[in-house]
């Protein structure tokens, strides 16, 4: 087909052939190195119209809007992870070639794909263009942020750029959502016009060489200009990558090529970079200008200090403490908010409804259920919004380069360091988090000890212990024992959390050190609009995933500690009766039944019924304790509660039943005990889903319980031993 | 005078002459720019002496001294 022929159609409004293949709606991908702003341009097309979701089988994130062009026709947008090249040598890396390429499960093969290209460092940003550009899928180059190019004294003329590529390509602002409407008009072109082809020469001997492996790759299904760029690849990868195991005797054609290539005296892993940038260079001179400025960019004059030895360090701590202080002094009202509306609305229900069972389960199972998956919002909220202004202004990768050192002794990545930190607020958000680590194995071992980190869920349980049985002594002049005792607990947490990733990396998550190989992005100002996009989608996907796990279990508890019923004894009080009513449940005879496993460590039944009920969340146990003791609705500050603690006595010795030394023990099964089922559902939500992320889900309650188990039987009874009873 | 990307002080430029170590590093370097030719600039050493910040086709990468290690410029 002749290309007025074929762009005719276009250029008439008449429906082009893609929208005509994709059943109506025209499929685009964009693909772009990290830090280019396709996010904030796929924003700025879709609007609030967006989907997310993971590949299946993988935790990538597949993030997928839609807009109308100009004729009002419904076009799908898929955002692919962010890539310097299509190398597929990581999971990222890998979903992006797979869907180009046709071969990822569940997504439609996209019609045209734009490339979204930073205007100021055209140079690596050419390299996965134009790879992309040889796979021969209709492309559209989107030239972005030339506004700040500018600034920088860079110029990039499109029309060269175009000639240059063949492939047409338009100048974008996505902040300020200039140059979006010339580029749907060019995607809707895009499908019309002829393929790009690659535009430089591989030496003879290389071209030669590769010849039956684009061959191989043809009988394999690939487009003849799909399979030359995918030869070209697999010249330079170790492993073939799954989006080809269909492919067959690919291995060993690929393995002749190398060899022939190195026989002619080249090397096969850097042939590609090195044609490629040689290529990419002679464009960058023909169509851009570069007038050095003569002055410090910003970026350069801002990590002059955020990147200092002295000056640094200080930062950072500064930052990470304003972060913390944020999420627990903003989050504080927030939380109390949702606690007062629970109440309330529970109590606008249980006066509505008669009493019984229907009031019971409404009242005390779903809406205190559901009460307590969103008094998790508030910390999730603020901290994905800073984790989203670290990240948008660039500060996360310098965090990750000043914290890499350090996480590197105990075997992870720099970038575990801020989701491990946000584990003292909430494993939850510091889980989902932990999308930031590139590899595989460090994202779970930094998720296995993450519910280590002493979350804010175990205040109230510090609090009420040490407040009932941690004397308030003066030591050293200026700290308190109780100060100590919980700076000790988070202590405790923090140290054994990174001895653990250091054990699992060593043992079950054993791999290769994984290089810190990665790019410290030009400061930026992050938008508003995307900011808001992808806190809203964190918190929908927690409300949506843990909401729905955390009500059943909630209703589960309810009817354990409802049923079977017992009438109260004549005369009693309301509080006694409840008290009774616990006792005689399936929950209390639980309690009961781990009586003798945990008599070891001092507890009794109570406590037995405290841990068991907690199993849904940690503060659980004190408004449990407070049901035991018949003190209605206690607090950790609750003094009746902490005194009826003091006074309990053993009913065979009559001696006390807790002493300090149950209290730190019980402690430190807090800070092990992964009691928290918010955190459960997202670790297997973030560990793969289905039966691989039950199996790691369940593999990590099981060592942390281990873990409490022992370390509060060592404490009670070394306690024991030396003497303090 | 040929010495690995490690021994760069701050401030000091060089030519890549070779590029050794993981293959999958190297591909790694390579499609970010960094292949023979290439002119480094070390801008800084991270605060804990580890990892490095260098200057490439104007833009700023980090990576350990165990890869610059296997870099050699000239």
């Amino acid at each position: 087909m002749d290309v007025a022929e074929a762009g005719a159609p276009a250029a008439t409004h008449a429906p082009s052939p893609a929208h005509v293949r994709g059943g109506g709606v025209l499929h685009v991908a964009l693909v772009g190195n990290p830090n280019t702003g396709k996010s904030t341009l796929f924003n700025a097309l879709t609007g609030m119209r967006q989907r997310v979701g993971n590949y299946s089988g993988v935790t990538v994130e597949r993030v997928e809007g839609r807009y109308r062009d100009a004729e009002g026709r419904p076009v799908a947008v898929l955002d692919l992870p962010g890539t310097y090249s299509l190398s597929a040598s990581s999971p990222d890396e890998e979903i992006a070639l797979g869907v180009l390429v046709g071969r990822a499960e569940g997504v439609d093969t996209p019609d045209v794909v734009v490339v979204v290209v930073d205007a100021q460092n055209l140079e690596r940003n050419l390299f996965l263009a134009s790879q992309v550009l040889e796979l021969g899928i209709p492309a559209v180059i989107a030239l972005n942020q030339v506004d700040a190019a500018l600034a920088a004294g860079i110029r990039v003329d499109p029309v060269e750029l175009t000639l240059e590529l063949g492939a047409p390509v338009v100048a974008t602002v996505a902040t300020k959502g200039e140059g979006l409407d010339l580029l749907k008009q060019a995607v809707n072109r895009a499908a019309a016009l002829p393929p790009a082809s690659r535009q430089f020469e591989l030496p003879a001997e290389a071209a030669a060489a590769l010849a039956p492996v684009e061959a191989c790759l043809v009988r394999g299904g690939f487009k003849p200009q799909a399979a030359g760029m995918e030869a070209l690849r697999l010249l330079a990868v170790t492993t073939i990558g799954a989006h080809l195991s269909h492919v067959q005797g690919l291995a060993e054609v690929v393995e002749r090529a190398r060899a022939e290539v190195e026989a002619a005296g080249l090397t096969p892993r850097s042939l590609e970079a090195e044609a490629r940038y040689g290529w990419i260079a002679d464009v960058v001179e023909r169509t851009s200008t570069r007038t050095h400025t003569g002055k410090k960019s910003l970026t350069e004059r801002v990590d002059a200090v955020a990147l200092h030895r002295v000056w640094g360090p200080l930062v950072f701590v500064m930052l990470m403490t304003l972060v913390f202080q944020s999420i627990f002094t903003w989050a504080e009202p927030m939380i109390g908010w949702v606690e007062t509306l629970f109440s309330a609305l529970g109590g606008a229900v249980g006066g509505v409804l008669p009493e019984g069972d229907l009031r019971s389960l409404l009242v005390d199972g779903v809406i205190a259920g559901v009460g307590s998956v969103l008094v998790f919002l508030p910390q999730i909220t603020i901290l994905f919004l800073f984790i989203g202004i670290l990240e948008d202004t660039g500060y996360m990768a310098r965090a990750a380069f000043i914290m890499d050192r350090f996480m590197r002794s105990v075997g992870l990545h720099g970038r575990s360091f801020i989701p491990l930190l946000s584990g003292y607020a909430c494993a939850v958000p510091g889980v989902m988090s932990t999308r930031t680590i590139e590899n595989p194995k460090d994202r779970l071992a930094t998720i296995m000890v993450l519910p280590l980190m002493s979350c804010s869920a175990r205040i109230p349980v510090y609090t009420l212990l040490i407040g009932a049985f941690i004397p308030s002594i003066t030591v050293a002049g200026i700290l308190n024992l109780r100060g100590i005792t919980l700076l000790a607990m988070y202590l405790l947490g923090t140290l054994t959390a990174l001895g653990m990733a250091a054990v699992f990396k060593k043992t079950l998550l054993k791999g290769r050190a994984r290089p810190l190989i990665m790019e410290l992005p030009p400061y930026r100002l992050p938008s508003v609009r995307s900011l808001a996009l992808s806190v809203s989608h964190r918190a929908s996907m927690f409300l949506r995933k843990a909401g729905t796990v955390i009500l059943s279990l909630s209703i589960v508890l309810w009817a354990l500690a409802t049923y079977p019923k017992t009438k109260p004894a004549p005369g009693a009080t309301p509080e006694t009766a409840q008290e009774q009513q616990l006792a005689n449940s399936v929950l209390g005879r639980m309690g009961h039944a781990i009586e003798p496993a945990v008599r070891p460590l001092g507890y009794d039944w109570k406590i037995g019924v405290g841990i068991v009920a907690s199993l849904a969340a940690r503060e659980v146990f004190v408004s449990t304790m407070g049901t035991i003791y018949g003190v209605g609705s206690a607090d950790e500050t609750s003094g009746d509660l902490r005194a009826k603690l003091q006074r309990e006595r053993d009913p065979r010795t009559g001696a006390l039943a807790y002493t300090p030394l149950v209290a730190v023990g019980l402690m430190v099964f807090y800070v092990y005990a992964m009691m928290c089922m918010s955190t459960v559902a997202v670790v297997v939500r973030e560990t793969g889903g289905g039966r691989t992320g039950v199996k790691w889900a369940a593999f990590q309650f099981a060592y942390m319980l281990a873990l409490a188990y022992g370390a509060a039987f060592i404490v009670y009874r070394g306690g024991l031993l030396l003497g303090f009873g | 005078m040929a010495r690995p990307l490690s021994a760069l002080e701050p401030g000091e430029r060089g030519k890549v002459t070779a590029i050794g170590g993981d293959d999958d590093v190297v591909r790694r370097l390579m499609d970010l720019g960094l292949i023979r030719g290439t002119t480094l600039e070390m801008v800084r050493r991270a605060p804990l002496g580890d990892p490095l910040e260098v200057r490439l086709r104007g833009f700023m990468l980090t990576l350990r001294r165990s890869e610059a290690e296997h870099i050699t410029v000239e």
